[in-house]
């Protein structure tokens, strides 16, 4: 753990605040709580990334030279579930930990015992769901998606991987509550709820969000368990059952699900973008209200997964027409952004570096998200590369660079320390371009016609997958900068101000570099708020 | 200056001259798009695709023109002073909230047009049943008797196999052969009924433009009018993750003229008839004293 003796403020010499593992073990201080979640997400990223790089050596030439193919589907379906689960969802709550009681001028989170349980959680769900790797049967190899019967194939790994859901789950269901409570009822008094900032309301939704929908997903996992060993047939047709409904309830909460991994990713860029393009954010309610209209549309367009299963015409319709509608109020998002800079004043720290390749990129993941809403034209994309590029586009250059952004903003403030800001430029240049010889030629293999999901092709597709997989070598290699970064700021630099950034507008930047360990222990009054209002 | 434009002339000499070489045609460096397909469905799906793209194309020019000049334009270092008062324009949002929903309204029309011709399952041909499993095809044509299970070519799977030392590339078709492929008419309109034995499949050929779900326990229907002068032999996948081998049962369809599809029905109908009427033979009784007996009777 990185040495945080200054990040301790001269003001708690009354804290009898613990030392060495209790600190961290005990913790219920939202920014130990936060820095702990954050360090989870980079671990489960790199192991995540580790599979992802066998994935894409394996695909580096037609014929089988490493794996075999059954260890293949293993590591596709594990890649996916650690990053989603075990790096991109921990990160936002890392983040949510860390910024949401300095924003709104809360000395904590709502509830920090419950706080410090929804952390630890995490390491126990995730070793386990690791250690499927190492039973008879392996780790699950039927997806992420965990579709019956395949899944019901799998051997000690299933149950195992059934339970590491289930409490990564319940550690999201409990970060949510707190965030919600922490949000409604501890602001300070001037606060009200139109004047938070864009992240703080990012995570309100976010929260409901996952509130909804991570039950769901424990129902059709639990149905899947008794299925299998308790003798139900809720996914079998011999006993009245239908595989297609697990398809149906899990993409219930699937569809939500990216949504979750991708609303906070608004939120920060929606306050890099103003800070260095020193303007206020353009249209500020009305980003509220989109990300609440794709929010709640996020919960009529789930059967965009499935249009291959034999679903009736009506349903088809249906939900391409609603999938097409969710394209308006993101389209209208990447429009306010793009206002925002338009005769602003813009400077390119990394964290408007890696803003501004969101903005760029995952457009065009929306873009392609938009060519596969149409069912006819889905009927040849479905279940091809083209879907492996799509939402490779939205969560890589989407979440995790605004992940990255995030942390790039943030930083200074959380260690008291400027960052060395030519080798973040590296990280991110090297990012940018690698991200994009990786995924791009994924389109080309699948409207070429490459199934996704398999561990060796037809050598007509060579040529594009080399390309791809040394993106993939050039993107993970990249990111060691990152971590690198980190540890380096965290033992010292140049010292950072208050607002660290000119643009900056928030809280936050109200408060020292590095903040206090308690900040806000008294409410800020609206002179403060109005100092640093954002709108 | 001029040795700068000869050296870049020959350059693009050498990069047109590579485009046009065998090489080049036979690697896989020009399969950018979904090809048009050999049936009239399969085209108007590739026309709505690149309408859709087009599409895209065009409000992406918009956009990222305006960040891209955004980003020369408005720099702090070119002495850009912010314009702190422009945080609405109500006339221009709901501009850019209508024109988007007109414009997918345009999509949404021909899209919902080709689905219901998609959907359309009336005055179908011939019927063939086709059953996934782990990992190959069956294909059962019910109106005709004939039946046969498709699976992975020997010489692909010979190739495939985990450090095997052959070159994928000296097989011919890697990857998308089998031993025995789907035969069907030209110019009728084919249905097929999918199900599966045991876990989810599904069955594309991306010339054809539709792939639909195999399903255990349950019938899915797809159809295909492959054009008359399209004929020939086109291959496709499994596509939905069934297994350790979901990347090694391929679709192979062999669409001939109705006249040699016939033919070719005849003459798997007859080799199955001897099989039938072997049996009787096969249970003759077991000691030699007691078929030397029928033998000498018959």
């Amino acid at each position: 753990m990185a040495d945080h003796a200054h990040v301790a403020s001269t003001h708690d010499d009354h804290d009898h605040k613990p030392h060495g593992w209790r600190r961290y073990v005990y913790a219920t201080n939202h920014k130990d709580i936060g820095t702990m979640y954050l360090v989870f997400a980079g671990i489960m990223f790199f192991i995540g990334g580790t599979m992802a790089l066998v994935i894409r050596a394996e695909l580096f030439q037609p014929g089988l030279q490493f794996v075999d193919p059954q260890l293949f589907n293993e590591m596709t379906t594990m890649h996916a579930l650690m990053m989603i689960f075990g790096a991109v969802m921990p990160a936002w709550t890392g983040l949510a930990n860390w910024m949401i009681p300095m924003q709104v001028g809360a000395p904590d989170m709502a509830l920090p015992r419950l706080n410090n349980f929804s952390f630890w959680i995490l390491p126990f769900a995730f070793t386990l769901l690791l250690a499927t790797l190492f039973v008879p049967g392996g780790g699950p190899a039927g997806g992420w998606t965990l579709y019956p019967p395949l899944v019901l194939q799998g051997g000690a790994g299933f149950p195992m991987t059934i339970f590491a859901i289930h409490l990564a789950g319940a550690s999201s269901i409990l970060g949510a509550i707190n965030v919600i409570v922490t949000i409604l009822n501890m602001r300070a008094p001037s606060m009200t709820l139109l004047r938070m900032p864009l992240f703080v309301w990012s995570w309100l939704i976010t929260a409901y969000l996952l509130i909804a929908v991570m039950p769901v997903l424990a129902g059709a996992v639990t149905m899947l368990l008794t299925d299998h060993f308790f003798g139900t047939t809720f996914f079998t047709a011999s006993g009245g059952g239908d595989p297609v409904m697990f398809q149906h309830i899990f993409w219930f909460f699937g569809h939500p699900e990216v949504y979750i991994l991708i609303l906070p990713a608004f939120g920060i860029v929606s306050e890099i973008i103003p800070a260095f393009s020193r303007k206020p954010i353009f249209g500020y309610e009305t980003m509220v209200y989109a990300i609440a209209s794709i929010a709640f549309l996020s919960f009529i367009v789930w059967a965009h997964h499935m249009f291959t299963v034999g679903m009736p015409l009506a349903g088809q319709l249906f939900f391409m027409l609603s999938t097409m509608l969710i394209a308006v109020p993101t389209g209208v998002k990447v429009f306010n952004w793009t206002a925002t800079m338009w005769k602003g004043s813009l400077t390119f720290e990394p964290p408007m570096l890696f803003a501004l390749a969101f903005l760029f990129l995952f457009t065009i993941g929306g873009f392609s998200g938009l060519m596969l809403a149409i069912v006819p034209a889905d009927f040849q994309y479905h279940d091809t590369y083209f879907v492996v590029a799509h939402f490779h586009y939205v969560l890589v250059p989407g979440a995790i660079f605004g992940i990255m952004a995030g942390v790039y903003y943030w930083l200074p403030k959380w260690t008291g320390n400027m960052y060395d800001m030519a080798l973040a430029k590296w990280h991110f240049w090297l990012s940018a371009i690698f991200v994009n010889v990786l995924f791009f030629p994924q389109h080309f293999l699948g409207l070429a016609g490459m199934p996704r999901r398999i561990p060796d092709y037809a050598v007509q597709f060579a040529d594009w997958n080399m390309v791809s997989s040394i993106g993939a070598f050039g993107f993970g290699l990249s990111q060691l900068l990152f971590p690198y970064l980190i540890v380096k700021c965290v033992r010292g630099g140049e010292r950072a101000t208050s607002k660290v950034w000119e643009g900056a507008h928030g809280l936050e930047w109200e408060l020292p570099s590095p903040a206090p360990y308690h900040s806000w222990t008294e409410a800020p009054n609206e002179a403060v708020i109005a100092k640093g209002a954002a709108h | 200056m001029i040795r700068k434009m000869m050296v870049s002339l020959a350059a693009l000499a050498a990069f047109a001259a590579l485009l046009a070489s065998p090489a080049y045609a036979e690697s896989g460096w020009h399969l950018l798009n979904m090809p048009p397909g050999v049936s009239e469905l399969s085209k108007k799906i590739y026309s709505l695709h690149m309408l859709i793209f087009y599409v895209c194309v065009a409000i992406g020019v918009v956009v990222f023109g305006v960040m891209i000049y955004s980003i020369f334009a408005f720099r702090k270092s070119k002495g850009s002073i912010p314009d702190v008062t422009m945080v609405h324009d109500t006339r221009v949002e709901v501009l850019w909230t209508i024109v988007p929903v007109i414009i997918l309204v345009a999509m949404a029309v021909p899209a919902a047009k080709t689905l219901v011709a998609i959907e359309d399952m009336r005055n179908t041909e011939l019927t063939i049943k086709v059953t996934g499993f782990q990992w190959g095809w069956n294909y059962d044509y019910i109106d005709n008797g004939v039946s046969f299970f498709s699976r992975l070519d020997r010489q692909s799977d010979a190739a495939r196999q985990l450090s095997s030392g052959i070159d994928p590339h000296s097989v011919p078709n890697y990857l998308l052969n089998v031993d025995h492929p789907l035969v069907v008419p030209a110019g009728k309109k084919i249905r097929l009924l999918l199900t599966a034995n045991d876990v989810i499949h599904s069955w594309w050929v991306p010339a054809f433009g539709m792939k639909k779900d195999a399903i255990p326990g349950f019938v899915n229907e797809m159809w295909f009018k492959i054009d008359t002068d399209k004929l020939g032999v086109y291959r496709g996948q499994c596509v939905e993750l069934c297994g350790r081998d979901h990347g090694f049962m391929p679709i192979v369809v062999d669409v001939r003229t109705q006249e040699d599809f016939d033919a070719w029905v005849k003459e798997q109908a007859a080799q199955s008839k001897p099989q039938q009427a072997a049996k009787p033979i096969e249970q003759a009784p077991a000691t030699a004293q007691a078929s030397n007996a029928s033998a000498a009777a018959g």
